[in-house]
């Protein structure tokens, strides 16, 4: 029997706000326990929610750049359960009247993923636990999320990691979230069903949580479409549950029946109007919107012949693309600032330690270690040294006069040196009066060692050229 | 020393302002009523250390007074006459009681109310109830029983109260003092603790309609910390208070005129149309289709949003926390059930199941569909009408003890004034009559959204005519002993 895997995605992004969703606390991560707190984050007696205006707009942002419709007048509804890191025993989301609906995620090879619907909440806070005690911390309470879920349309692990991947690149662009899972700002859950191939009833599904990071995402679900299938085919029946994938087990463990969540009796917060999203917003929102990875991608392709290879480590990071892009407007070649990034400045990024955005040498000065490779001021060898030490700071053409290690281009100077290589290889010389090529090559070569590597090839070429043909004649 | 007790709020600020009357005798005289009457009417639930009032000047600067005790304050226990808050400090002070502080307010103490403003007769209150200071057997009718107690007595010069379902405009009828719930939206709820959002309101408790303009005055105006506050413009309203009343047109609801009104009341309304008319208004019975529904769906509405207002008094953070819990769901079943008296658990059950499953939509969505029906009603009554006059409550607040068992009849009662709550409208309740049994007579007024200062002016007007106001009970400052 064939199974087909379905999988939907429920992701939740922490947005980049200064300030949490309805109150003026910090919304900073890493600080001590219940330091960014007020009474309202904090679900007083009498404490009255205001939504935060740049919560807003970087939802909409979202919800534009992933191809959504943004409903004009949404509604904020009250989510009713009770939890301890739930100060008012209700999350304030959006149930009825969600911010935005219909869009979509195209992944590599075409594959359009459908949004089903995108909407804001407050986080709630972390609890931790040991031996004796659980100890809560409500920092993180009202922190504003974005929730966006898709349809059913993921088939294997692989495409929920690649939807994902888009998703995060997406808002990362955007600057509307900075998409870490290790530290929880962006958070997915799954839903997965299997059914036989071809068949268009949907299975039960299970929802998997707890999963930290693209590569649980994947495994997780490898896993559980595996068990499901494995229940189906021995004639079991799959139950609708809630399962925590265990990192260290690699397996999913059942943590409640779905059926025992009980009802959250949605109704609309009195305490919050509508939220009006105008047309002028939208439009000021679609021109600001930048060029997104997917957008780069062709234009690099199109304009610089950049493979897809290429393209796609260019732009996986917002900051690379532009440090990238900064260089080849300061003239740089594009196949050649490709390969400097990709090659010597990842490198050194990744040996120190630092983030794209914290790359110390500027874009100018990687500029003009280039023009002085490409003008064959220096060789390539040596503009690796000037590499690393201009990378933390100082400008390569100093560095290279300062250290003297400009190929010469003086003409007597290495007309003085071909001439000495010219005498003493005439075997070299009458094999190259007789026909034979390569013979010039090894004579520029023995001339360039001699010059201790330190001399314009095409000048030592041209030169070795001109001396031959004297011989010639 | 009576001579204090007789004055107004603004006649006693002034006294105060011209050197008469020194700010210290104003709050002695109040802490010694309060000590006078405090434990027999139990109009307290804490008393405010004597700090010294803001040096501000503002027409009611030096006057003392008092705050329900469900608004936030920091410097005393907020209560909320529950268990569950029973120690409970809040670190912010509500803006509107904030405001009367910057004005120069001293505050007595926080009231006495029904527990989380649940409730029309002051008897639920977990620090037992209010007595009325005209009659102590009776109910001095709720939530802000203690409030109006305190005002009727002569205990404090004015008091805040907060007004969900009826709960200024009811016990300032059943003490026979002026009492009014502003337009939804105009006194800003921040740190007033939630019972039903849509419809909760401070308002003040006073001796007249002059006193309480100049109270809202001080109280309100947009607060950016409350959503669903108006941006205004806010015009002062004690200016509006001309005595001027021709070309006034007030209806008398037929809805609210019927047999269910007892003869007592029926009378002191008619009288108090008789006065209206006296001053220049025309004063007529109306028919209004569309509201008769109105106080199931505010029931219905309020009971929904208190169910999940109230859900956050879970024993974790602050507050009552029951013990023997084995899990964290029975930490909030134990301190919930500790905590909460009959009556809110009653609401928070019925709302809960108003708000489950398929309940949602025939009962949650049906009363807020009745509820547009019951604004379009008003608008259509606006359209022939300045204003409305109503009966307050039917029949005499209940004897203390009688109908807690029949909490369904109560209810009911609510219907003359839930109405207002649920469409947002100001409403006040003017003293305007005395029972033989020695208990006094409200008599209501509903204007159109942002008519507060129409409303208080008729009030106003009415209060030139007649003199219910001005009587007290027997017990009124230091029970008639001179200093």
């Amino acid at each position: 029997m064939n199974w087909e895997i379905v999988i939907g995605l429920e992701t939740h992004v922490e947005l980049a706000t200064q300030s949490k969703v309805f109150c003026g606390c910090s919304t900073a991560f890493g600080a001590p326990p219940n330091t960014l707190c007020c009474p309202v984050c904090l679900g007083l007696p009498g404490a009255l929610p205001v939504l935060n205006k740049q919560a807003v707009e970087l939802s909409v942002k979202a919800a534009l750049a992933l191809n959504c419709t943004v409903t004009p007048v949404s509604r904020f509804d009250r989510k009713n359960y009770f939890y301890p890191d739930l100060p008012k025993a209700y999350q304030i989301s959006q149930l009825y009247a969600p911010l935005a609906r219909n869009g979509q995620v195209e992944l590599p090879g075409g594959k359009q993923v459908h949004i089903r619907e995108l909407h804001l909440e407050e986080d709630a806070g972390k609890l931790h636990h040991s031996d004796d005690h659980t100890a809560i911390d409500y920092n993180r309470c009202g922190v504003p999320l974005v929730e966006i879920v898709t349809a059913p349309d993921l088939a294997s692990g692989e495409e929920a990691v690649a939807y994902l991947e888009q998703l995060r690149s997406t808002l990362q662009y955007l600057g509307v979230s900075d998409c870490r899972m290790e530290q929880g700002s962006l958070r997915c859950d799954v839903n997965l069903s299997v059914r036989p191939a071809g068949c268009s009833e949907l299975g039960t599904r299970t929802e998997l949580k707890n999963l930290g990071s693209l590569r649980a995402v994947r495994l997780a679900c490898e896993y559980e479409a595996q068990r499901q299938i494995a229940i189906l085919e021995s004639g079991g029946q799959v139950r609708c549950q809630t399962c925590r994938w265990d990192e260290d087990a690699r397996r999913t463990v059942p943590m409640r029946d779905k059926e025992q969540v009980g009802d959250y009796r949605y109704f609309p917060d009195p305490d919050l109007p509508p939220l009006v999203i105008g047309d002028d917003l939208l439009t000021r929102l679609r021109r600001e919107q930048p060029e997104l990875a997917h957008e780069k991608c062709r234009r690099y392709a199109h304009d610089w012949q950049l493979s897809e290879y290429d393209c796609s480590i260019l732009t996986a990071q917002r900051g690379l693309a532009d440090y990238f892009e900064r260089v080849v407007a300061l003239g740089a070649p594009p196949k050649q600032a490709a390969n400097w990034i990709m090659g010597q400045v990842l490198r050194r990024v990744s040996a120190d330690g630092l983030e794209v955005e914290q790359i110390p040498m500027t874009a100018h000065a990687l500029a003009s270690l280039i023009r002085l490779v490409e003008d064959e001021t220096i060789n390539r060898n040596t503009a690796v040294e000037v590499f690393d030490a201009t990378f933390t700071g100082g400008d390569p053409v100093e560095y290279v006069q300062a250290h003297h290690l400009e190929q010469t281009d003086n003409v007597e100077q290495v007309s003085t040196v071909v001439e000495e290589i010219l005498a003493q290889n005439r075997k070299s010389v009458e094999d190259w009066l007789a026909g034979k090529e390569k013979a010039a090559g090894f004579l520029v070569g023995q001339a360039m060692r001699a010059l201790g590597g330190r001399a314009k090839p095409a000048l030592v070429g041209d030169l070795v050229r001109q001396l031959l043909e004297r011989e010639r004649s | 020393m009576n001579q204090l007790f007789e004055m107004t709020a603004l006649e006693l600020a002034c006294a105060i302002a011209r050197g008469e009357v020194l700010r210290d005798d104003a709050i002695h005289a109040a802490l010694a009523a309060c000590t006078a009457h405090g434990k027999q009417l139990n109009t307290f639930i804490s008393l405010t250390s004597a700090a010294q009032p803001d040096q501000s000047v503002s027409p009611l600067s030096g006057v003392p007074m008092a705050v329900k005790d469900n608004i936030c304050m920091t410097r005393s226990r907020t209560t909320c006459a529950s268990r569950m808050l029973e120690h409970f400090v809040s670190p912010y002070t509500a803006t509107a009681a904030e405001k009367l502080l910057s004005a120069g307010a001293f505050c007595v103490g926080k009231t006495n109310m029904d527990e989380f403003a649940i409730g029309s007769t002051s008897e639920t209150s977990y620090f037992g109830p209010v007595k009325n200071p005209w009659n102590p057997e009776y109910s001095p009718g709720g939530s802000s029983g203690g409030s109006a107690a305190a005002v009727a007595s002569g205990q404090v010069w004015y008091a805040l109260g907060s007004d969900t379902g009826g709960s200024i405009r009811h016990p300032a009828a059943c003490c026979g003092v002026t009492g009014m719930k502003p337009t939804y939206g105009s006194v800003s709820r921040y740190g007033l603790v939630s019972y039903a959002s849509s419809f909760d309101q401070i308002g003040p408790i006073a001796r007249d309609a002059a006193d309480c303009a100049a109270v809202l005055d001080i109280i309100r105006g947009h607060d950016e910390r409350d959503s669903t506050s108006l941006p205004g413009p806010y015009l002062p309203l004690s200016p509006q208070l001309t005595g001027e009343m021709r070309g006034i047109r007030i209806g008398i609801p037929d809805v609210y005129f019927d047999q269910r009104v007892d003869e007592p009341t029926r009378r002191a309304l008619l009288t108090c149309a008789d006065a209206l008319r006296e001053r220049g208004a025309v004063v007529e019975p109306c028919h209004a289709d569309g509201l008769e529904n109105a106080v199931h769906a505010y029931y219905v509405l309020a009971c929904a949003q208190a169910s999940s207002n109230l859900a956050r008094y879970d024993g974790v953070r602050y507050g009552c926390r029951g013990s023997d819990a084995h899990d964290v769901q029975e930490l909030f079943a134990h301190s919930r059930s500790l905590g909460f008296g009959r009556e809110v658990k009653r609401r928070i059950l019925l709302g809960t199941h108003l708000l489950s499953g398929e309940n949602y939509e025939t009962y949650y969505r049906k009363s807020v569909a009745v509820r547009q029906q019951v604004e379009d009603t008003f608008r259509a009554l606006w359209q022939n009408y300045d204003l409305l006059l109503t009966p307050v409550l039917p029949a005499p607040p209940p004897k203390l003890g009688q109908e807690v068992n029949d909490p369904v009849a109560l209810y009911h009662e609510d219907r003359y004034v839930a109405c207002a709550n649920l469409a947002g409208l100001p409403a006040l309740s003017m003293p305007c009559g005395l029972r033989d049994e020695g208990l006094p007579i409200g008599a209501q007024l509903i204007g159109p959204r942002m008519s507060d200062g129409t409303l208080l002016n008729a009030a106003f007007s009415f209060q030139q005519e007649t003199d219910w106001h001005r009587r007290h009970p027997p017990i009124f400052g230091l029970g008639g002993d001179a200093t």
